[in-house]
């Protein structure tokens, strides 16, 4: 029974959180006697792709066709159907990131598999799969009623493995016809020299403590120390102080790093929402009952224009040391 | 433009979860109940301005009992024109997503606009679901639609950052943040709405590809431990050596 992983990639290189997509399609796939094949669909690199045996791939399929640069989930879905049909895989694997989260559910939908988003774990000994629901506030134990199942997969949900090993290759060819290809990219802008907030392991996030935009320097300051996101609670980015994309909490995005700060923000129960599922939660509050300290595994009550330049140096020292 | 929304009930952001003591099943003793924020705030709101601008008409649809009928007639006191709701189950996304392709397909429409994730599942899938049966382009979490003749322009999040995109009609789009602004119903929508029809109709395919085993809650969260603010280092060996975070 082999595993089919979806290698998502940008730049021609295979991104970080699909490494532990790897890694799950393997242990999925060792139960069961059968090998990881992975397919990356447009630019790919060689190396890189052999280097995922690491993760536990087997083979990388590569399907060199410039068409694939826009990303467009429908004739993405048709040449993940094709390949299925070339080459039967009982499990298809995904990472729960942007890509993920557009595709998964369409080759869901078009193998007639049942999906399962967020996964967190390897399926448990009935089959079930466990994932987070109600913001973070509840785990969905899932069943699945079809044979093989579509898993979109958290950071941590089955850890990195660490084999000695190298991927083969093997070109494919969906035979895709010009009007498989509809949504056209026109524009693309990423913010350079800076970690993109759904994949960093650590976020450093403020709100409305921090009483104004031109206060936002400390806290760059510190996310640069840590080699973090910066993120914000929903009033400040709702009156403009920062961009909406750096909303943390129910109605804006949805993190999970290792280490989250915040400062100047009380913890509204929706913001809490976003970012229960960190590892560790480190609070800066000038309100000792800010609700967020609910939520925190270390706590600091203070003014955060006092407590985060002192944080800042120590970090700074801890790093160079 | 004719443009179909797919609406979702939740329970209010603040409520507290939780199961039935089997826990199969969502305790909905004292929750106060809502439409999915990102259906209502940004998805239904953009449709309801490019109908202003362009003309046509906008059809809630959702799936789910009579309770939800309170929710759908918000969302007509808000600006849609009528309603459908799909009698059944709105747990299993697969059934959700046949049941409203299958309405869309004998249905005329140009554009499919929801949320990009329903507050209750985050399961981000339903849109996606709709395209894949529907056979149409879909752009998720969506944070700008914009209409030109039969193009739509869309900007969408992606990693660090965002896209722009074109795209011709018909289209399933998720939207997020920043696509529209949340609009409160003004008692004429509210007095209209009563009078705009909602009808209720039975799913065709009634199979479920997922069941929920069993719900549980997050074990609880130990207490937080305090650090003076004069004491930083004690912070930072915290987070070296017990939290091993840095």
């Amino acid at each position: 029974m082999n595993v089919l992983v979806y290698l998502d990639s940008a730049d021609g290189r295979v991104k970080k959180p699909v490494y532990e997509a790897i890694s799950y399609a393997k242990k999925l796939a060792q139960s069961a006697g059968g090998q990881v094949h992975g397919l990356v669909l447009g630019a790919s690199d060689e190396a890189d792709l052999k280097s995922l045996g690491k993760y536990g791939l087997d083979v990388a399929h590569h399907v060199d066709d410039a068409r694939f640069s826009s990303f467009d989930s429908r004739a993405y879905s048709m040449a993940i159907g094709r390949f299925i049909e070339a080459n039967p895989c009982a499990h298809v694997v995904f990472s729960f990131n942007h890509r993920g989260m557009a595709l998964a559910p369409r080759v869901a939908a078009r193998l007639d598999l049942t999906y399962v988003p967020g996964a967190m774990a390897l399926p448990a000994e009935d089959g079930t799969v466990v994932r987070g629901v109600n913001s973070g506030k509840a785990f969905a134990h899932v069943k699945a009623n079809k044979s093989g199942m579509v898993l979109a997969v958290m950071s941590n949900a089955a850890g990195l493995l660490d084999e000695s090993a190298e991927a083969s290759l093997a070109s494919f060819d969906p035979g895709l016809s010009d009007d498989a290809f509809l949504v056209k990219v026109v524009k693309v802008e990423k913010m350079e020299g800076t970690i993109p907030l759904t994949e960093a392991d650590r976020v450093v996030s403020a709100g409305r403590g921090l009483k104004g935009p031109e206060n936002w320097g400390m806290i760059e300051e510190l996310a640069d120390t840590l080699s973090a996101a910066t993120a914000c609670s929903r009033p400040v980015s709702d009156v403009g102080w920062r961009p909406h994309h750096e909303h943390v909490g129910q109605t804006g995005i949805t993190v999970r790093p290792n280490l989250y700060f915040a400062i100047g923000i009380s913890g509204a129960i929706q913001h809490l929402a976003g970012v229960n599922q960190s590892r560790t939660i480190v609070v800066i509050n000038t309100d000792p009952e800010a609700p967020f300290f609910k939520a925190a595994d270390y706590g600091i009550v203070g003014d955060a224009f006092d407590v985060v330049p002192k944080l800042n140096a120590a970090l700074r020292t801890h790093f160079a040391a | 433009m004719n443009i179909l929304v797919p609406v979702r009930k939740v329970p209010d952001t603040t409520a507290k979860i939780a199961f039935t003591p089997d826990g199969k099943s969502f305790d909905a003793n004292g929750v106060q109940f809502v439409m999915n924020p990102t259906d209502e705030w940004y998805a239904l709101v953009r449709a309801i301005e490019l109908k202003e601008s362009l003309g046509g008409k906008i059809t809630l649809i959702n799936v789910g009992d009579a309770d939800n009928d309170q929710i759908i007639r918000k969302g007509l006191a808000i600006g849609g024109d009528d309603a459908v709701r799909i009698e059944g189950d709105a747990r299993d996304a697969h059934f959700c997503a046949k049941a409203i392709s299958a309405y869309a397909k004998d249905n005329a429409f140009d554009l499919i606009i929801t949320g990009k994730e329903a507050i209750d599942d985050n399961g981000f899938q339903l849109a996606s679901m709709i395209s894949e049966y529907m056979d149409w382009p879909l752009i998720s979490q969506a944070t700008r639609l914009d209409v030109e003749g039969d193009i739509f322009h869309l900007s969408r999040e992606i990693e660090g950052g965002h896209e722009d995109i074109e795209v011709s009609k018909p289209l399933v789009v998720s939207a997020s943040k920043g696509m529209a602004e949340q609009r409160i119903p003004n008692m004429r929508g509210i007095m209209m709405a009563r009078s705009k029809p909602l009808n209720v109709i039975q799913a065709e395919d009634a199979s479920v590809a997922s069941e929920v085993a069993k719900y549980a809650l997050p074990p609880e969260k130990g207490d937080v431990k305090l650090i003076d603010a004069d004491n930083i280092d004690e912070l930072i060996t915290l987070l070296k050596n017990e939290a091993k975070a840095i």
